[in-house]
Formats: C-alpha cells, structure tokens, sequence
C-alpha cells in the first residue's frame, strides 16, 4: 500500500473505533497490512499537515463542563478588533465570520453555566455589542465520522 | 456521572493521544492511574455516549471541503426533534442542533452543518433538507464561514 492510499484507509477507516487496547496502532497496522511504525508515521503526517486535528476522543457536548453557541452582528470596521477579542478568551475555541448581519459565530466552552455566562458578559460589556446566546437544547446526530468523498 | 479521574482522562487527551506505540499507558502516567484503568474508563464512557467515538479527527477544510455551510432553519417547535432527527441523519450533515430563537431577530430553531466540496455542493443539500421538510420549513437561511478565525479541540480549564 503506497503513502496515499494509507492515509485515505487512516482517515476513512478510522475515524472511529480506535482500538482500546494497548498497542492500538499495531492493531490497525495488523489490519492495514503495514507495520505500527508506518501507521504512526502517516498519522502524524497528517497531523502535521492539518488533514486531521488530532487522533482521539470526540466529547459529548456538556457533558464535561458546559458550552453554547454564540453570535455578533459587528460592524465591519470593528470586526477584526471584536474577532481577536473574542479568540484571545481560552474559553473560545471555534470562531468564524460568517456572511450575515450576525457575522460573528463561536463556541464557548467553560467548567459550568456559570463559567460561559461570565465570558458572554465579558464580550459584551468589552465591546459594547449584544451577544446572542444559542444554547443546544437538544442534539440530533450522533457524528460518528464523516464519509469523506475521493475525487 | 464521571469522577475526577475521568474527567482528567478527557484533559489530558482533549489536544489528541500521543501517536506513541502505547498511548493509554502514556494517559495513565499523566493522570496517575494504570493503561487497563484508562482503557476501562474510556470504554465505559464510550457506552455512556459522554465520548462520541475516538480516532481520527479529520479538518473538513484542510480536506478540500471549503462549502462549510451553517444552515438555520425555523420549523415549528412541536415537530423540532422528528424533524431534527431525519436531518441528522442525512450523510453530508455532521452536526444537527435545536436551538432557542431570539426574536424578532433570529427565528430560527434547528441548526444543521453542511458538508461540500463548494458552495454549488452545499446548496444542492440545502434544498435537499427543504425538500425534506416540506410545509414545515418556514423560512431558512445558509451562512458560510468566510474565515476560521480561531478553532481547536475542546478545552477545559485543568
């Protein structure tokens, strides 16, 4: 099996189900077809290259801490000045700018509800715009991977 | 529903496993316990759903999916989770949440993230979805993501 088609078997294959076992890159390796060395290479090959964000677990949201989805209408020429504001929390940790009068949308992630409505207030009162607080009431989609298309 | 040391298991493995030949016996020197503790545990929240899956987290974007299309969609409130339901398990939807409104700015209820090659792929499955929904789509919207500006795993205070 050449680099390529390794890295394709990774990222398809083993989006889930990661063995927990002791060696479990041996164990996909034994799978592959390849040693435990190639498959560490290639995983953190694409790792490295940003094909993959890391190899581990995908937490439940709120079940560990607490976390929402919140949005800004920011006016444009205050966006980068409001972005970087907003990304400089730790608590943050997706933040993107969207094409709508909301243009701002991130995710903020704190030990409890206490914690979130804090870092809310904080942007809000530091940049004096309202900040919309989309909770998750309900979630319907396990995101057991993602069927990635090859062209 | 998770102890302390559970829950230092998912700090300690939030920024992803070491790729080293022995990852959980590395876990479990990090937080003070045994390789067949951390297993054990990590299984057991596994069943629990608290963890989704472990393996490998792919980045839509750096793959070649620039779509990345927020869909926001105003269904009536009492069909939300049947509706929510059939959405999520459309294969090109990754997430699919139902949210609070905030009108009268934001009616919208029921978020779901669109995967596509391009804009033209994640529009094809937007109206995808509002075939779907049918009379019960009220008025939808899509919001690309023009820039990330700040993404990472999940973090947690340690």
């Amino acid at each position: 099996m050449d680099i390529q088609d390794l890295e394709k078997r990774l990222l398809n294959d083993f989006q889930r189900d990661l063995p927990l076992e002791p060696r479990p890159f041996l164990a996909m390796a034994e799978r592959l077809g390849v040693t435990e060395d190639e498959v560490l290479s290639a995983l953190g090959d694409l790792r490295d290259t940003g094909a993959i964000s890391r190899v581990g677990a995908v937490i439940r949201p709120n079940s560990v801490g607490a976390s929402t989805l919140a949005a800004m209408a920011v006016p444009p020429q205050d966006l980068e000045r409001v972005a970087a504001l907003v990304s400089a929390h730790a608590a943050v940790n997706h933040n993107y700018e969207r094409e709508h009068r909301l243009n701002l949308w991130f995710v903020v992630t704190a030990p409890d509800a206490d914690g979130v409505a804090a870092v809310l207030d904080d942007i809000s009162e530091r940049t004096g715009l309202a900040v919309l607080d989309l909770p998750m009431l309900e979630g319907y989609h396990l995101d057991l991977g993602f069927a990635l298309q090859w062209t | 529903m998770i102890d302390d040391i559970d829950r230092r298991i998912i700090i300690e493995t939030q920024g992803g496993l070491p790729l080293v030949p022995r990852p959980y016996a590395a876990v479990a020197d990090a937080v003070g316990t045994t390789a067949e503790d951390v297993t054990a545990r990590m299984t057991r929240m596994l069943d629990a759903g608290i963890i989704r899956r472990i393996g490998a987290v792919p980045n839509h974007y750096a793959l070649g999916y620039r779509g990345n299309g927020m869909s926001v969609w105003d269904v009536p409130d009492e069909r939300v989770s049947e509706l929510g339901r059939r959405i999520g398990a459309l294969d090109f939807v990754s997430h699919c949440y139902h949210r609070p409104r905030h009108l009268p700015d934001w009616p919208y209820n029921l978020f779901a993230m669109v995967h596509g090659k391009d804009r033209d792929a994640v529009r094809d499955e937007v109206a995808a979805i509002a075939a779907l929904l049918g009379e019960a789509n009220r008025g939808h919207r899509v919001l690309f993501s023009t820039r990330i500006l700040k993404k990472t795993g999940l973090r947690l205070a340690g």
